[in-house]
Protein backbone atom coordinates (compact mmCIF):
# COMPACT_ATOMS: atom_id res chain seq x y z
CA UNK A 1 0.00 0.00 0.00
CA UNK A 2 1.29 3.22 -0.88
CA UNK A 3 1.78 6.45 2.18
CA UNK A 4 -1.32 8.16 0.58
CA UNK A 5 -3.43 5.11 0.66
CA UNK A 6 -2.38 4.05 4.12
CA UNK A 7 -3.21 7.50 5.31
CA UNK A 8 -6.73 7.37 3.51
CA UNK A 9 -7.55 4.14 5.62
CA UNK A 10 -6.39 5.63 8.74
CA UNK A 11 -8.29 8.76 8.09
CA UNK A 12 -11.56 6.60 7.86
CA UNK A 13 -10.99 4.81 10.99
CA UNK A 14 -10.19 7.89 12.65
CA UNK A 15 -13.81 9.72 11.71
CA UNK A 16 -15.78 6.49 12.22
CA UNK A 17 -14.39 6.06 15.58
CA UNK A 18 -14.69 10.24 16.59
CA UNK A 19 -18.72 9.78 15.25
CA UNK A 20 -18.91 6.38 17.16
CA UNK A 21 -17.45 8.00 20.30
CA UNK A 22 -19.32 12.08 19.93
CA UNK A 23 -22.55 9.79 19.49
CA UNK A 24 -21.94 7.33 23.18
CA UNK A 25 -21.04 10.90 24.79
CA UNK A 26 -24.44 12.58 23.57
CA UNK A 27 -26.63 10.09 24.46
CA UNK A 28 -27.09 10.43 27.89
CA UNK A 29 -27.77 14.20 27.28
CA UNK A 30 -29.85 13.46 23.95
CA UNK A 31 -32.06 11.37 25.85
CA UNK A 32 -32.19 14.44 28.65
CA UNK A 33 -33.09 17.37 26.38
CA UNK A 34 -35.66 14.80 24.88
CA UNK A 35 -37.26 13.78 27.98
CA UNK A 36 -37.53 17.12 29.76
CA UNK A 37 -37.24 19.52 27.46
CA UNK A 38 -38.52 18.71 24.40
CA UNK A 39 -41.53 16.56 25.93
CA UNK A 40 -42.69 19.11 28.23
CA UNK A 41 -43.16 21.93 25.97
CA UNK A 42 -45.18 19.26 24.23
CA UNK A 43 -47.27 18.40 27.03
CA UNK A 44 -48.05 21.88 27.75
CA UNK A 45 -49.32 22.22 23.77
CA UNK A 46 -51.42 19.38 24.78
CA UNK A 47 -53.15 20.67 27.69
CA UNK A 48 -53.31 24.46 25.89
CA UNK A 49 -55.14 22.53 23.51
CA UNK A 50 -57.43 20.05 25.61
CA UNK A 51 -60.22 20.78 28.67
CA UNK A 52 -59.79 19.40 32.15
CA UNK A 53 -61.86 15.61 30.60
CA UNK A 54 -59.23 15.56 28.02
CA UNK A 55 -61.50 16.49 24.73
CA UNK A 56 -59.71 18.33 21.95
CA UNK A 57 -60.85 22.18 22.60
CA UNK A 58 -59.66 25.74 21.57
CA UNK A 59 -62.02 26.92 24.42
CA UNK A 60 -58.94 27.58 26.27
CA UNK A 61 -58.02 30.34 23.24
CA UNK A 62 -60.95 32.38 23.18
CA UNK A 63 -60.36 32.64 26.79
CA UNK A 64 -57.20 34.53 25.95
CA UNK A 65 -59.32 38.13 25.40
CA UNK A 66 -60.16 37.91 29.78
CA UNK A 67 -56.29 38.23 30.15
CA UNK A 68 -55.50 40.25 27.46
CA UNK A 69 -54.61 43.26 29.94
CA UNK A 70 -52.46 41.66 32.43
CA UNK A 71 -50.69 40.29 29.25
CA UNK A 72 -50.04 43.88 27.99
CA UNK A 73 -49.38 45.19 31.20
CA UNK A 74 -46.82 42.95 32.22
CA UNK A 75 -44.97 44.24 28.62
CA UNK A 76 -45.57 47.70 29.22
CA UNK A 77 -43.67 47.02 33.09
CA UNK A 78 -40.85 44.90 31.83
CA UNK A 79 -40.45 47.35 29.20
CA UNK A 80 -39.89 49.98 31.21
CA UNK A 81 -38.23 48.72 34.14
CA UNK A 82 -35.87 47.17 31.03
CA UNK A 83 -35.34 50.94 29.81
CA UNK A 84 -34.53 51.86 33.19
CA UNK A 85 -33.02 49.46 33.96
CA UNK A 86 -30.20 49.96 30.63
CA UNK A 87 -30.07 53.87 31.28
CA UNK A 88 -28.94 53.28 34.77
CA UNK A 89 -26.25 50.62 33.95
CA UNK A 90 -24.56 51.75 31.21
CA UNK A 91 -23.07 54.58 32.54
CA UNK A 92 -22.52 52.41 35.56
CA UNK A 93 -20.57 49.74 33.58
CA UNK A 94 -18.49 52.88 31.81
CA UNK A 95 -17.63 54.43 34.64
CA UNK A 96 -16.21 50.92 36.14
CA UNK A 97 -14.20 50.23 33.19
CA UNK A 98 -12.30 53.78 34.20
CA UNK A 99 -11.12 52.73 37.13
CA UNK A 100 -7.91 50.78 38.32
CA UNK A 101 -8.08 46.96 37.80
CA UNK A 102 -8.18 46.48 41.27
CA UNK A 103 -11.09 48.78 41.85
CA UNK A 104 -12.85 46.83 39.10
CA UNK A 105 -12.66 43.83 40.52
CA UNK A 106 -13.82 45.13 44.25
CA UNK A 107 -16.82 46.62 42.33
CA UNK A 108 -17.23 43.69 40.20
CA UNK A 109 -17.66 41.67 43.65
CA UNK A 110 -20.01 44.41 44.96
CA UNK A 111 -22.07 43.99 41.96
CA UNK A 112 -22.40 40.11 41.81
CA UNK A 113 -23.03 39.80 45.45
CA UNK A 114 -26.60 40.85 45.62
CA UNK A 115 -26.93 38.19 42.90
CA UNK A 116 -26.10 35.35 44.79
CA UNK A 117 -28.72 36.69 47.59
CA UNK A 118 -32.36 35.23 47.24
CA UNK A 119 -34.66 37.56 45.30
CA UNK A 120 -37.68 36.74 47.83
CA UNK A 121 -35.86 37.94 50.51
CA UNK A 122 -34.45 40.95 48.93
CA UNK A 123 -38.24 41.97 47.43
CA UNK A 124 -39.25 41.21 50.86
CA UNK A 125 -36.59 43.73 52.17
CA UNK A 126 -37.78 46.17 49.88
CA UNK A 127 -41.53 45.38 51.06
CA UNK A 128 -40.46 46.27 54.67
CA UNK A 129 -38.86 49.52 53.52
CA UNK A 130 -41.52 51.08 51.31
CA UNK A 131 -44.76 49.87 53.27
CA UNK A 132 -47.01 51.95 54.71
CA UNK A 133 -45.32 51.44 58.51
CA UNK A 134 -42.55 50.77 57.28
CA UNK A 135 -38.58 51.93 57.17
CA UNK A 136 -38.86 55.19 54.87
CA UNK A 137 -42.39 56.39 56.56
CA UNK A 138 -41.18 55.60 60.33
CA UNK A 139 -38.13 57.71 59.71
CA UNK A 140 -40.48 60.65 57.81
CA UNK A 141 -43.28 60.46 60.88
CA UNK A 142 -40.20 60.66 63.02
CA UNK A 143 -39.39 64.09 61.11
CA UNK A 144 -42.61 65.17 61.47
CA UNK A 145 -43.80 64.38 58.05
CA UNK A 146 -46.24 62.75 56.44
CA UNK A 147 -46.26 59.60 55.24
CA UNK A 148 -46.40 58.55 51.54
CA UNK A 149 -47.79 55.96 49.66
CA UNK A 150 -44.96 53.91 48.09
CA UNK A 151 -46.08 50.53 48.43
CA UNK A 152 -48.69 48.34 45.96
CA UNK A 153 -48.05 51.27 43.59
CA UNK A 154 -47.07 50.07 39.42
CA UNK A 155 -44.22 52.12 40.72
CA UNK A 156 -42.98 49.98 43.14
CA UNK A 157 -43.10 46.63 41.07
CA UNK A 158 -40.61 48.74 38.48
CA UNK A 159 -38.31 49.11 41.13
CA UNK A 160 -38.32 45.89 42.47
CA UNK A 161 -38.05 44.55 39.25
CA UNK A 162 -35.29 47.22 38.29
CA UNK A 163 -33.48 46.35 41.48
CA UNK A 164 -33.33 42.95 41.07
CA UNK A 165 -31.98 42.70 37.95
CA UNK A 166 -29.56 45.50 37.85
CA UNK A 167 -26.87 43.05 38.28
CA UNK A 168 -27.86 40.73 34.92
CA UNK A 169 -27.21 44.31 32.68
CA UNK A 170 -24.39 45.68 34.05
CA UNK A 171 -22.32 42.28 33.46
CA UNK A 172 -22.88 42.16 29.86
CA UNK A 173 -22.24 45.78 29.60
CA UNK A 174 -19.20 45.91 31.68
CA UNK A 175 -17.96 42.85 29.63
CA UNK A 176 -18.01 44.01 26.28
CA UNK A 177 -17.31 48.32 27.35
CA UNK A 178 -13.58 46.98 29.27
CA UNK A 179 -12.57 45.04 25.77
CA UNK A 180 -12.95 48.58 23.93
CA UNK A 181 -9.55 49.50 22.70
CA UNK A 182 -8.44 52.62 24.01
CA UNK A 183 -6.37 53.11 21.22
CA UNK A 184 -9.82 53.44 18.98
CA UNK A 185 -11.55 56.46 20.93
CA UNK A 186 -7.78 57.89 20.49
CA UNK A 187 -7.48 57.44 16.70
CA UNK A 188 -11.24 58.88 16.85
CA UNK A 189 -10.17 61.94 18.58
CA UNK A 190 -7.22 62.68 16.42
CA UNK A 191 -9.62 62.39 13.23
CA UNK A 192 -11.87 65.24 14.85
CA UNK A 193 -14.80 63.42 16.52
CA UNK A 194 -16.26 65.11 19.77
CA UNK A 195 -16.69 63.45 22.99
CA UNK A 196 -20.69 62.80 21.92
CA UNK A 197 -19.72 61.19 18.35
CA UNK A 198 -17.03 58.82 19.56
CA UNK A 199 -20.00 57.40 22.12
CA UNK A 200 -22.45 56.98 19.44
CA UNK A 201 -19.97 56.12 16.33
CA UNK A 202 -17.28 54.27 18.65
CA UNK A 203 -18.81 52.99 22.27
CA UNK A 204 -22.26 52.28 21.53
CA UNK A 205 -21.61 50.30 18.11
CA UNK A 206 -19.21 48.05 19.72
CA UNK A 207 -20.81 47.96 23.49
CA UNK A 208 -24.38 46.60 21.05
CA UNK A 209 -24.13 43.09 21.62
CA UNK A 210 -23.59 43.50 25.66
CA UNK A 211 -26.46 45.52 25.22
CA UNK A 212 -28.73 43.19 23.45
CA UNK A 213 -28.14 40.54 26.13
CA UNK A 214 -28.71 42.71 29.18
CA UNK A 215 -32.06 43.38 27.48
CA UNK A 216 -32.70 39.62 27.52
CA UNK A 217 -31.33 39.17 30.71
CA UNK A 218 -34.03 41.88 32.21
CA UNK A 219 -36.71 41.40 30.31
CA UNK A 220 -37.65 38.17 30.10
CA UNK A 221 -37.44 37.37 33.96
CA UNK A 222 -39.34 40.95 34.35
CA UNK A 223 -42.15 39.88 32.04
CA UNK A 224 -42.95 36.78 33.80
CA UNK A 225 -42.24 37.67 37.40
CA UNK A 226 -45.16 36.71 39.61
CA UNK A 227 -43.32 37.28 43.53
CA UNK A 228 -42.45 41.30 42.45
CA UNK A 229 -45.79 42.52 41.67
CA UNK A 230 -47.44 39.82 44.54
CA UNK A 231 -45.18 41.62 47.15
CA UNK A 232 -44.59 45.25 45.94
CA UNK A 233 -48.15 45.74 43.51
CA UNK A 234 -50.34 44.39 46.15
CA UNK A 235 -53.19 43.43 44.32
CA UNK A 236 -52.73 47.20 42.27
CA UNK A 237 -50.98 44.67 39.66
CA UNK A 238 -51.70 41.27 38.00
CA UNK A 239 -49.46 40.21 35.35
CA UNK A 240 -48.93 37.80 33.43
CA UNK A 241 -47.25 35.26 36.11
CA UNK A 242 -49.38 36.15 38.57
CA UNK A 243 -52.67 34.71 36.43
CA UNK A 244 -50.20 31.61 35.48
CA UNK A 245 -49.06 31.23 39.17
CA UNK A 246 -53.03 30.88 40.79
CA UNK A 247 -54.38 29.41 37.10
CA UNK A 248 -51.66 26.27 37.45
CA UNK A 249 -52.28 25.94 41.12
CA UNK A 250 -55.64 24.91 40.80
CA UNK A 251 -56.81 21.07 38.88
CA UNK A 252 -59.69 22.49 37.25
CA UNK A 253 -57.94 25.80 35.74
CA UNK A 254 -54.78 24.04 34.50
CA UNK A 255 -55.45 23.96 30.76
CA UNK A 256 -55.93 27.38 31.05
CA UNK A 257 -52.63 28.29 32.73
CA UNK A 258 -50.71 25.80 30.12
CA UNK A 259 -52.43 27.81 27.32
CA UNK A 260 -51.53 31.41 29.17
CA UNK A 261 -47.45 29.75 29.18
CA UNK A 262 -47.41 28.28 26.09
CA UNK A 263 -48.21 31.67 24.93
CA UNK A 264 -46.04 33.56 27.07
CA UNK A 265 -43.31 30.99 25.47
CA UNK A 266 -43.69 31.57 22.12
CA UNK A 267 -44.08 35.54 22.33
CA UNK A 268 -41.09 35.79 24.24
CA UNK A 269 -39.66 33.22 21.75
CA UNK A 270 -40.33 36.10 18.78
CA UNK A 271 -39.22 38.91 20.56
CA UNK A 272 -35.69 37.10 21.50
CA UNK A 273 -35.48 36.59 17.74
CA UNK A 274 -35.97 39.50 16.85
CA UNK A 275 -33.41 40.77 19.10
CA UNK A 276 -31.11 38.65 17.63
CA UNK A 277 -31.84 39.67 14.16
CA UNK A 278 -31.30 43.29 15.35
CA UNK A 279 -27.91 42.42 16.50
CA UNK A 280 -26.95 40.79 13.46
CA UNK A 281 -28.53 43.92 11.52
CA UNK A 282 -26.47 46.32 13.78
CA UNK A 283 -23.40 44.39 13.31
CA UNK A 284 -23.71 44.08 9.79
CA UNK A 285 -23.65 48.28 9.74
CA UNK A 286 -20.55 48.19 11.61
CA UNK A 287 -18.28 45.90 9.63
CA UNK B 1 -17.24 64.11 35.00
CA UNK B 2 -14.83 62.23 37.44
CA UNK B 3 -16.30 63.25 40.49
CA UNK B 4 -19.72 62.85 38.87
CA UNK B 5 -19.04 59.72 38.03
CA UNK B 6 -17.67 58.82 41.80
CA UNK B 7 -21.24 60.01 43.29
CA UNK B 8 -23.13 58.39 40.21
CA UNK B 9 -21.69 54.64 41.39
CA UNK B 10 -21.79 55.81 44.97
CA UNK B 11 -25.88 56.49 44.87
CA UNK B 12 -26.52 53.36 43.10
CA UNK B 13 -24.59 51.06 45.41
CA UNK B 14 -26.24 52.70 48.14
CA UNK B 15 -29.66 52.00 46.83
CA UNK B 16 -28.42 48.27 45.77
CA UNK B 17 -27.18 47.56 49.77
CA UNK B 18 -29.83 49.24 51.31
CA UNK B 19 -32.08 45.86 51.30
CA UNK B 20 -29.36 44.25 52.49
CA UNK B 21 -28.57 46.53 55.36
CA UNK B 22 -32.20 46.26 56.33
CA UNK B 23 -31.97 42.44 56.21
CA UNK B 24 -28.70 42.43 58.55
CA UNK B 25 -29.62 44.97 61.09
CA UNK B 26 -33.38 43.91 61.54
CA UNK B 27 -31.95 40.38 62.06
CA UNK B 28 -30.71 41.44 65.29
CA UNK B 29 -33.61 43.24 66.08
CA UNK B 30 -35.42 42.35 69.92
CA UNK B 31 -38.83 42.78 68.86
CA UNK B 32 -40.78 40.76 66.00
CA UNK B 33 -40.64 43.72 63.95
CA UNK B 34 -38.98 44.17 60.40
CA UNK B 35 -39.67 47.55 60.17
CA UNK B 36 -39.39 49.12 63.88
CA UNK B 37 -36.12 48.54 65.41
CA UNK B 38 -36.06 48.14 69.14
CA UNK B 39 -32.95 47.13 70.39
CA UNK B 40 -30.03 45.23 69.97
CA UNK B 41 -30.63 41.12 70.81
CA UNK B 42 -29.32 37.74 69.38
CA UNK B 43 -32.54 36.48 70.04
CA UNK B 44 -33.66 35.35 66.26
CA UNK B 45 -29.99 33.88 65.91
CA UNK B 46 -31.08 31.77 68.81
CA UNK B 47 -34.34 30.87 67.36
CA UNK B 48 -32.99 30.00 64.18
CA UNK B 49 -30.64 27.52 65.55
CA UNK B 50 -33.46 25.71 67.10
CA UNK B 51 -35.94 26.16 64.28
CA UNK B 52 -35.56 22.87 62.71
CA UNK B 53 -38.23 23.69 59.42
CA UNK B 54 -35.51 26.15 58.71
CA UNK B 55 -32.12 23.75 59.81
CA UNK B 56 -33.58 21.07 57.08
CA UNK B 57 -34.77 23.59 54.52
CA UNK B 58 -30.75 24.48 54.44
CA UNK B 59 -29.84 20.68 54.55
CA UNK B 60 -32.20 20.03 51.53
CA UNK B 61 -31.32 23.03 49.69
CA UNK B 62 -27.32 21.88 49.59
CA UNK B 63 -27.97 18.57 49.11
CA UNK B 64 -29.92 18.94 46.47
CA UNK B 65 -27.37 21.93 44.91
CA UNK B 66 -24.52 19.34 45.46
CA UNK B 67 -26.34 16.06 43.04
CA UNK B 68 -27.78 18.05 40.74
CA UNK B 69 -24.20 20.21 40.04
CA UNK B 70 -22.38 16.89 39.68
CA UNK B 71 -25.02 14.90 37.70
CA UNK B 72 -25.20 18.54 35.57
CA UNK B 73 -21.84 18.79 35.13
CA UNK B 74 -20.68 15.32 34.29
CA UNK B 75 -23.79 15.18 31.83
CA UNK B 76 -22.76 18.39 30.60
CA UNK B 77 -19.17 18.08 30.02
CA UNK B 78 -19.80 14.61 28.21
CA UNK B 79 -22.12 16.65 25.76
CA UNK B 80 -20.01 19.50 25.25
CA UNK B 81 -16.63 17.25 24.33
CA UNK B 82 -19.73 14.65 22.34
CA UNK B 83 -21.23 18.75 20.79
CA UNK B 84 -17.78 19.46 19.49
CA UNK B 85 -16.87 16.34 18.28
CA UNK B 86 -20.16 16.32 15.62
CA UNK B 87 -19.47 16.35 11.95
CA UNK B 88 -23.21 17.40 10.80
CA UNK B 89 -23.38 21.15 11.16
CA UNK B 90 -27.28 21.39 10.75
CA UNK B 91 -27.64 18.42 13.42
CA UNK B 92 -25.25 20.15 15.91
CA UNK B 93 -26.97 23.66 15.72
CA UNK B 94 -30.09 21.69 16.48
CA UNK B 95 -28.62 20.00 19.50
CA UNK B 96 -27.64 23.98 20.59
CA UNK B 97 -30.71 25.68 20.06
CA UNK B 98 -32.89 22.99 21.65
CA UNK B 99 -30.57 22.85 24.94
CA UNK B 100 -30.65 26.74 25.39
CA UNK B 101 -34.28 26.23 25.21
CA UNK B 102 -34.24 25.86 29.63
CA UNK B 103 -32.23 29.20 29.33
CA UNK B 104 -34.12 31.35 27.47
CA UNK B 105 -37.57 30.48 28.69
CA UNK B 106 -39.12 32.10 31.35
CA UNK B 107 -38.69 30.33 34.84
CA UNK B 108 -42.22 30.46 35.35
CA UNK B 109 -42.68 28.26 31.60
CA UNK B 110 -40.44 25.73 32.66
CA UNK B 111 -41.63 25.27 36.12
CA UNK B 112 -45.28 24.68 34.58
CA UNK B 113 -44.22 22.39 31.78
CA UNK B 114 -42.05 20.27 34.04
CA UNK B 115 -45.01 20.34 36.66
CA UNK B 116 -47.22 18.89 34.31
CA UNK B 117 -45.11 16.25 32.39
CA UNK B 118 -44.35 14.67 36.10
CA UNK B 119 -47.94 15.17 36.72
CA UNK B 120 -48.82 13.24 33.77
CA UNK B 121 -46.26 10.39 34.21
CA UNK B 122 -47.25 10.18 37.58
CA UNK B 123 -50.99 9.67 36.85
CA UNK B 124 -50.43 7.33 34.04
CA UNK B 125 -48.28 5.14 36.76
CA UNK B 126 -50.71 6.03 39.37
CA UNK B 127 -48.52 7.28 41.88
CA UNK B 128 -50.54 9.49 44.75
CA UNK B 129 -47.96 12.11 45.14
CA UNK B 130 -45.88 13.15 41.69
CA UNK B 131 -43.46 15.19 43.06
CA UNK B 132 -40.61 15.38 44.99
CA UNK B 133 -36.93 14.82 45.48
CA UNK B 134 -36.56 12.51 42.49
CA UNK B 135 -38.64 15.31 40.52
CA UNK B 136 -36.63 18.41 41.86
CA UNK B 137 -33.72 17.14 40.98
CA UNK B 138 -34.51 16.61 37.41
CA UNK B 139 -35.64 19.63 37.15
CA UNK B 140 -32.25 21.32 38.80
CA UNK B 141 -30.06 19.46 36.18
CA UNK B 142 -32.23 20.56 33.22
CA UNK B 143 -31.64 24.23 34.06
CA UNK B 144 -28.61 24.23 34.96
CA UNK B 145 -27.18 21.87 31.89
CA UNK B 146 -26.90 24.65 29.14
CA UNK B 147 -24.89 26.59 31.49
CA UNK B 148 -21.97 23.57 32.05
CA UNK B 149 -22.12 23.51 27.75
CA UNK B 150 -21.55 27.03 27.25
CA UNK B 151 -19.20 27.01 29.79
CA UNK B 152 -17.24 24.15 28.46
CA UNK B 153 -17.56 24.26 24.38
CA UNK B 154 -15.12 27.50 24.54
CA UNK B 155 -12.80 26.10 25.89
CA UNK B 156 -12.93 22.94 23.73
CA UNK B 157 -12.23 25.23 20.44
CA UNK B 158 -8.92 26.57 22.40
CA UNK B 159 -7.76 23.28 22.72
CA UNK B 160 -5.98 21.89 19.61
CA UNK B 161 -7.93 18.76 18.59
CA UNK B 162 -4.76 17.14 17.08
CA UNK B 163 -3.55 16.58 21.21
CA UNK B 164 -6.38 13.96 22.12
CA UNK B 165 -5.61 12.28 17.88
CA UNK B 166 -1.91 12.45 19.37
CA UNK B 167 -2.62 10.77 22.62
CA UNK B 168 -4.96 7.69 20.47
CA UNK B 169 -1.72 7.36 17.95
CA UNK B 170 0.57 6.85 21.07
CA UNK B 171 -1.65 3.73 22.16
CA UNK B 172 -4.66 5.54 24.79
CA UNK B 173 -7.59 4.91 24.97
CA UNK B 174 -10.36 7.27 23.77
CA UNK B 175 -11.43 7.51 27.30
CA UNK B 176 -7.98 7.65 28.91
CA UNK B 177 -7.28 10.37 26.51
CA UNK B 178 -9.60 12.07 27.26
CA UNK B 179 -9.26 12.16 30.82
CA UNK B 180 -5.25 12.61 31.03
CA UNK B 181 -5.48 15.17 27.38
CA UNK B 182 -9.18 16.90 26.86
CA UNK B 183 -10.11 16.85 30.25
CA UNK B 184 -6.86 18.60 32.07
CA UNK B 185 -7.23 21.56 29.29
CA UNK B 186 -10.79 22.12 29.71
CA UNK B 187 -11.27 22.16 33.70
CA UNK B 188 -11.52 25.82 34.18
CA UNK B 189 -14.55 25.75 31.90
CA UNK B 190 -15.88 23.38 33.79
CA UNK B 191 -15.36 24.70 37.01
CA UNK B 192 -16.97 27.86 36.51
CA UNK B 193 -19.87 25.50 35.18
CA UNK B 194 -19.92 24.12 37.79
CA UNK B 195 -19.96 26.80 40.07
CA UNK B 196 -22.48 28.28 38.03
CA UNK B 197 -25.09 25.37 38.34
CA UNK B 198 -24.23 25.51 42.16
CA UNK B 199 -25.55 28.58 42.14
CA UNK B 200 -28.36 28.87 40.30
CA UNK B 201 -29.79 25.31 42.19
CA UNK B 202 -29.20 27.13 45.81
CA UNK B 203 -30.84 30.17 44.43
CA UNK B 204 -33.94 28.86 42.63
CA UNK B 205 -37.15 29.55 43.24
CA UNK B 206 -39.94 29.46 40.61
CA UNK B 207 -38.35 26.33 38.87
CA UNK B 208 -38.38 24.54 42.60
CA UNK B 209 -42.29 26.22 43.28
CA UNK B 210 -43.51 23.82 40.72
CA UNK B 211 -41.60 20.81 41.18
CA UNK B 212 -40.85 19.89 44.63
CA UNK B 213 -43.79 18.65 45.76
CA UNK B 214 -43.60 18.43 49.95
CA UNK B 215 -39.40 18.80 49.60
CA UNK B 216 -38.61 22.51 51.34
CA UNK B 217 -35.51 24.32 49.86
CA UNK B 218 -34.45 27.32 51.45
CA UNK B 219 -36.34 29.75 49.23
CA UNK B 220 -39.33 27.71 49.26
CA UNK B 221 -39.46 28.03 52.96
CA UNK B 222 -39.03 31.76 52.32
CA UNK B 223 -42.25 31.84 50.09
CA UNK B 224 -44.06 30.54 52.26
CA UNK B 225 -43.18 32.89 55.28
CA UNK B 226 -43.43 35.48 53.74
CA UNK B 227 -47.22 34.69 52.68
CA UNK B 228 -47.69 35.67 56.56
CA UNK B 229 -45.74 38.33 58.35
CA UNK B 230 -42.02 37.22 58.45
CA UNK B 231 -40.20 37.13 61.83
CA UNK B 232 -36.88 38.39 61.72
CA UNK B 233 -35.59 35.32 62.22
CA UNK B 234 -35.97 34.83 58.33
CA UNK B 235 -33.50 37.85 58.36
CA UNK B 236 -30.97 35.80 60.34
CA UNK B 237 -30.60 32.70 58.48
CA UNK B 238 -30.25 35.19 54.98
CA UNK B 239 -27.99 37.09 57.04
CA UNK B 240 -25.55 33.68 57.65
CA UNK B 241 -25.90 32.98 54.15
CA UNK B 242 -24.74 36.75 53.05
CA UNK B 243 -21.76 36.75 55.40
CA UNK B 244 -20.75 33.06 54.08
CA UNK B 245 -21.49 34.21 50.57
CA UNK B 246 -19.07 37.59 51.37
CA UNK B 247 -16.28 35.70 52.90
CA UNK B 248 -16.21 33.28 50.16
CA UNK B 249 -16.20 36.04 47.26
CA UNK B 250 -13.01 37.95 49.58
CA UNK B 251 -11.07 34.85 49.53
CA UNK B 252 -11.32 33.99 45.98
CA UNK B 253 -10.49 37.48 45.37
CA UNK B 254 -7.78 37.46 47.49
CA UNK B 255 -6.25 34.90 46.04
CA UNK B 256 -6.51 36.10 42.46
CA UNK B 257 -4.82 39.28 43.52
CA UNK B 258 -2.04 37.30 45.10
CA UNK B 259 -1.52 34.86 42.02
CA UNK B 260 -1.79 38.20 39.90
CA UNK B 261 1.27 39.73 42.24
CA UNK B 262 3.18 36.51 41.62
CA UNK B 263 2.98 36.34 38.10
CA UNK B 264 4.32 39.75 38.40
CA UNK B 265 7.00 39.26 40.16
CA UNK B 266 7.79 36.52 37.86
CA UNK B 267 7.64 38.10 34.87
CA UNK B 268 10.28 40.80 36.50
CA UNK B 269 12.26 38.38 37.89
CA UNK B 270 12.06 36.61 34.16
CA UNK B 271 13.56 40.08 32.44
CA UNK B 272 16.53 40.71 34.76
Amino acid sequence: MTDAKLRGVRERKNRTRKKGVSLLLNFPYLIWLCLFVIVPVFIVAAYAFTDASGALTLENFRKLGVYRDNIIDSFIYALIATAVTLVLAYPFAYFMTKRSQATQRVMMMLVMLPMWMNLLILTYSIMNIMETNGIINNLLAAMGLGKIQMINTPGAVVFGMVYNYFPYMVLPLYSVLSKIDPALLEAAADLGSGGLSRFRRVILPLSMPGVISGITMVFVPSVSTFYISQKLGGTSVNMIGDVIESLVNRVSTRNLGAMLSLVLMVVILICIMIMNRFSDEEGGIML
Amino acid sequence: MKTFGKIYMGIIFAVMYLPLLVMVLFSFNESNSTAKFTGFSLHWYEEMLRDSAAMDALKNTLILAVVSTIIATVLGTLAAVGIFGMRNKWFKTGVLSVSNVPMMNPDIVTGVSLMLLFAFVGRMLGAVESLGFATILIAHVTFSLPYVVLNVLPKLMQTDPHLAEAAQDLGSTPVQAFFRVVLPSISSGVVSGALMAFTLSIDDFVISHYTSGSFTTLPLLIYTMTKKRVTPEMYAVCSCIFISVLVLLLIMNLSQVRQAKKAAQVSVLGKK
